[in-house]
């Protein structure tokens, strides 16, 4: 008992003199710890977002949307191709994954058939006798589809958050078509919201004149025409006003590569405007050329933000979009065509939004439920123990200078539950030392002699102590494998907590008392 | 020194012999709370039902009944207003609407939108369907498997009646837990699962050091009668077992006076825990014993003394 190598104490002390340098960068303020040199430790407990405010949100990327986008496209293709050859055909629409046709003209079957297969090769393709063509969508292609979508969601998603100047944001995919965005201090998650809602699908339309609205309205729509309401334009009832657009695409989006929010030389009102890249400046250029004095619309997201008419022919590659904003609508809009459009729409699945002000006073209330509860603990151990009760305390503060390295080590992130699991662990973290010094009394007034009471009090009281806390780490651990953020926050600081415990209460009170017998060597314990 | 006690020195409570008391009393809160479960129900958070909270600070203190009538007009469903912890606290609570994550966000807007401008959004949470369910059944994941787990681990440590007998008492823990969250309404959200979880570990914790204490008895005495040594047992361990509930309830009432609005009905949850867990290890679990007839084996000798010799330092 009296005996420690010098190894075991030189490893005792080493980890506490670890702990303690990794727990000290956070003493000081964030900058002087990043300021440290590299060699020493430098990094700071993470703190939580509920601890130092801002956003949450668990997003879901609408897979669904970009599969049909595809399914129509297809449609539209078999459309044009089978009119192409004059084929008689009839029952063409979408199934759930595919598409499917009938072919009239028996004798044209196979031609068609092998045409409409090479239309897109990620379908399975297949031909009855009846002549019904049905498309399947592979697995492969479906599963490619979907990846491809999250993963450029996720890019859109980074630049628009960069575009907005926030720090350090987080921007993780999470299992199949799901994006978690972490942003810490945000003022208003409500723009970051509005943001991400937005697919901002930009597009440039001519309009179709030579069908009326009034026709189109009572649903005799072109089959290459489409009616579209109006971002801002609303009739005496609030119905917006529609327009009926060609289906073709003069110039997408795709094709800015600059925009900013401006003031209109003339009428002062907040516009956008955008630059083309040569691409989308020549097509630009060809199409009003060709279409002076005619209407052009331009439809962002399904709604038209204006039509003009084409005055003369825009060469510039440049232009301006209006569409009655407001200066911050205005700046929204082009921030949002800068960072490119959604392949498909976001749905917010979870937030949780914390502001600054109540992250500061969980904070607060945190360390004060810690502070007061450490110093509780403290008085009553001493209080009961006496001098065993002080090491037991020594060993309880070196546990929680040791739990702040762990965390600032790991870099796991400190949450408001994390700071729950904290004032758990200083109760439970005790147990252990209450666990030895019962038994040592035991053994004591058994008639042991003092050095073999506390040799077999650290002895016999081990077996138990592991006993016990694996149970509590099997819950720590399964909390944070079935867990969600705050949960798994909990877990971690009580699992840290735990294992940092039994180090301290086990190890470094038998050091610290043994050295006590060995320069004291009592006669009688009084414990 | 002076020193006080909590236990007086060799205390002697006849946890056996008032074992037919305690086990009616325990059948009673089980039976208890499983009625009132079923009747009342429980107040869910919005992690498990779905739905939004929103908790804002309000230039001065007083505008609940204002607040209430701004939301009035926006057909939100059902919804409750409640001050939180102070008078210029109020959280709005906004149960599931339509079902879709979509209506859910256009209600935030509008909520906002009908407070108007002065008032500080200190917390807003949306919880969509899709998610409340996936949390829903991985906090019920999580607290089976670890029923499962430390039943596992006991049953691999001790006999198959130590391990029958702390899942017991923990079911009693938990079953009794449920019972009190229902009865005084408190919420029942992620955080309170984790309190549950904890108390798990804390009484399986508790009912370990008991057990281990039988088993140690069980091979120095082999003569006695099984009910003293059991009793011995508790009564040996019962300083112990109140010394560690005192130290983890004086942290936890810290954290329950102190520790903040959010976290109080979490450490409300694991006070309630504590005292059950501590209650039901001294006796439910180890009176259970006698009950489940825990057998003497002479095998149990072997290698335990080295297995300590080794593993301490």
């Amino acid at each position: 008992m009296l005996k420690f190598e010098t190894w075991k104490v030189a490893l005792i002390v080493g980890l506490c003199a670890l702990g303690l340098a990794f727990a000290a960068p956070n003493l000081v303020d964030r900058s002087t710890a990043e300021g440290l040199p590299g060699f020493l430790p430098n990094k700071q407990i993470n703190l939580g977002l509920d601890l130092r405010g801002g956003s949450h949100l668990l997003l879901e990327v609408e897979v669904a949307v970009v599969i049909n986008e595809r399914l129509e496209a297809l449609v539209d293709s078999i459309r044009t191709e089978l009119r192409k050859d004059r084929t008689r055909y009839t029952g063409l629409g979408k199934t759930a994954t595919g598409v499917t046709v009938t072919i009239n003209d028996a004798d044209k079957a196979q031609a068609s058939f092998d045409k409409i297969r090479a239309l897109d090769t990620g379908f399975l393709t297949n031909l009855s006798d009846a002549g019904v063509v049905t498309m399947d969508m592979t697995e492969q292609a479906l599963k490619e589809r979907r990846v491809a979508a999250v993963e450029q969601s996720i890019e859109i998603v980074r630049r628009r958050i960069d575009e907005t100047g926030v720090r350090e944001p987080t921007i993780v995919r999470q299992g199949d078509d799901r994006i978690l965005v972490q942003v810490p201090g945000l003022d208003d998650p409500e723009r970051l919201k509005r943001l991400l809602g937005k697919t901002a699908k930009l597009t440039f339309h001519l309009v179709d004149e030579k069908t009326s609205i009034a026709d189109a309205l009572s649903g005799r729509v072109p089959p290459g025409s489409m009616l579209m309401p109006s971002q801002s334009d609303f009739d005496g009832l609030g119905q917006p006003r529609k327009y009926l657009l060609k289906k073709r695409v003069m110039v997408g989006g795709d094709t800015l590569i600059d925009a900013s929010a401006t003031l209109d030389s003339r009428t002062g009102e907040p516009v956008v405007s955008f630059r083309f890249d040569t691409v989308g400046a020549k097509r630009f250029a060809d199409v009003t050329m060709k279409n002076v004095n005619k209407p052009f619309a331009i439809l962002l997201d399904g709604k038209v933000l204006s039509a003009p008419v084409i005055r003369e022919p825009i060469l510039g590659g440049s232009g301006q979009i209006s569409g009655g904003f407001s200066v911050a609508e205005a700046n929204d809009l082009s921030l949002l065509l800068r960072a490119g459009a959604l392949p498909a729409p976001l749905t917010i699945l979870e937030e949780r939004s914390v502001g600054p002000g109540l992250g500061a006073d969980s904070i607060a209330a945190g360390k004060i439920a810690a502070l007061i509860g450490l110093v509780g603990v403290i008085i009553f151990m001493a209080l009961y123990y006496g001098r065993f009760g002080m090491y037991a305390d020594i060993a309880l503060i070196l546990n929680m200078v040791i739990i702040a390295g762990l965390l600032s080590l790991m870099q796991a992130t400190l949450t408001l539950p994390g700071i729950a699991g904290i004032v758990l662990t200083i109760g439970m973290a005790v147990d252990a030392n209450v666990l030895i010094f019962e038994r040592i009394r035991e053994e004591y007034k058994a008639g042991r002699g003092v050095m073999g009471a506390v040799d077999a009090g650290y002895k016999r009281a081990f077996v138990t102590i592991i006993d016990a806390n694996v149970t509590t780490l099997i819950a720590a651990i399964l909390l944070f494998t079935f867990g969600s953020g705050p949960v798994q926050g909990f877990a971690v600081t009580l699992a840290i907590g735990i294992v940092s415990s039994m180090f301290t209460a086990i190890w470094v009170t038998r050091l610290v008392v043994a050295t006590w017998l060995r320069r004291t060597r009592p006669s009688t314990l009084n414990l | 020194m002076p020193r006080f006690k909590l236990i007086p020195d060799n205390p002697n409570v006849p946890f056996l012999g008032l074992r037919k008391i305690f086990f009616a009393f325990s059948l009673a809160l089980v039976v208890a709370s499983i009625g009132i479960f079923s009747v009342k129900g429980m107040k869910y958070g919005i992690d498990f039902t779905g739905g939004i909270m929103i908790e804002v600070k309000t230039a001065e203190p007083g505008r609940i009944g204002i607040m209430r009538d701004q939301l009035k007009s926006l057909n939100l469903g059902a919804y409750e207003l409640q001050e939180f912890g102070a008078a210029d606290d109020i959280l709005i609570r906004v149960q599931a609407i339509d079902s879709s994550e979509k209506a859910q966000q256009a209600a935030v807007s509008a909520v906002k939108q009908a407070l108007g401008d002065g008032i500080e959004y200190r917390r807003t949470e949306l919880v969509g369907p899709k998610v409340s369910d996936e949390l829903f059944w991985n906090g019920l994941y999580a607290m089976v498997s670890a029923i499962m787990a430390i039943l596992i681990y006991i049953w691999f440590r001790f006999e198959w009646q130590f391990g029958l007998g702390a899942v017991v008492a923990l079911t009693h823990d938990v079953v009794t837990t449920i019972g009190v969250f229902s009865l005084i309404q408190h919420e029942f959200n992620l955080a309170t699962v984790a309190a549950v979880l904890t108390i798990a570990g804390y009484s399986i914790n508790d009912t370990v050091v008991v057990f281990d204490r039988v088993r140690e008895n069980l091979r120095k005495y082999k003569t006695m009668p099984m009910a003293e040594l059991l009793n011995r047992s508790a009564n040996e361990t019962l300083s112990r077992t109140v010394m560690t509930s005192v130290t983890t309830l004086l942290a936890l009432m810290a954290l329950y006076f102190l520790g903040g609005e959010i976290i109080r009905d979490f450490a409300f949850a694991m006070i309630w825990g504590v005292v059950i867990g501590t209650y039901s290890s001294v006796c439910v679990a180890v009176p259970l014993l006698l009950r489940l007839g825990v057998e003497r084996r002479s095998a149990d000798d072997d290698g335990q003394s080295s297995t300590i010799e080794q593993t301490s330092l």
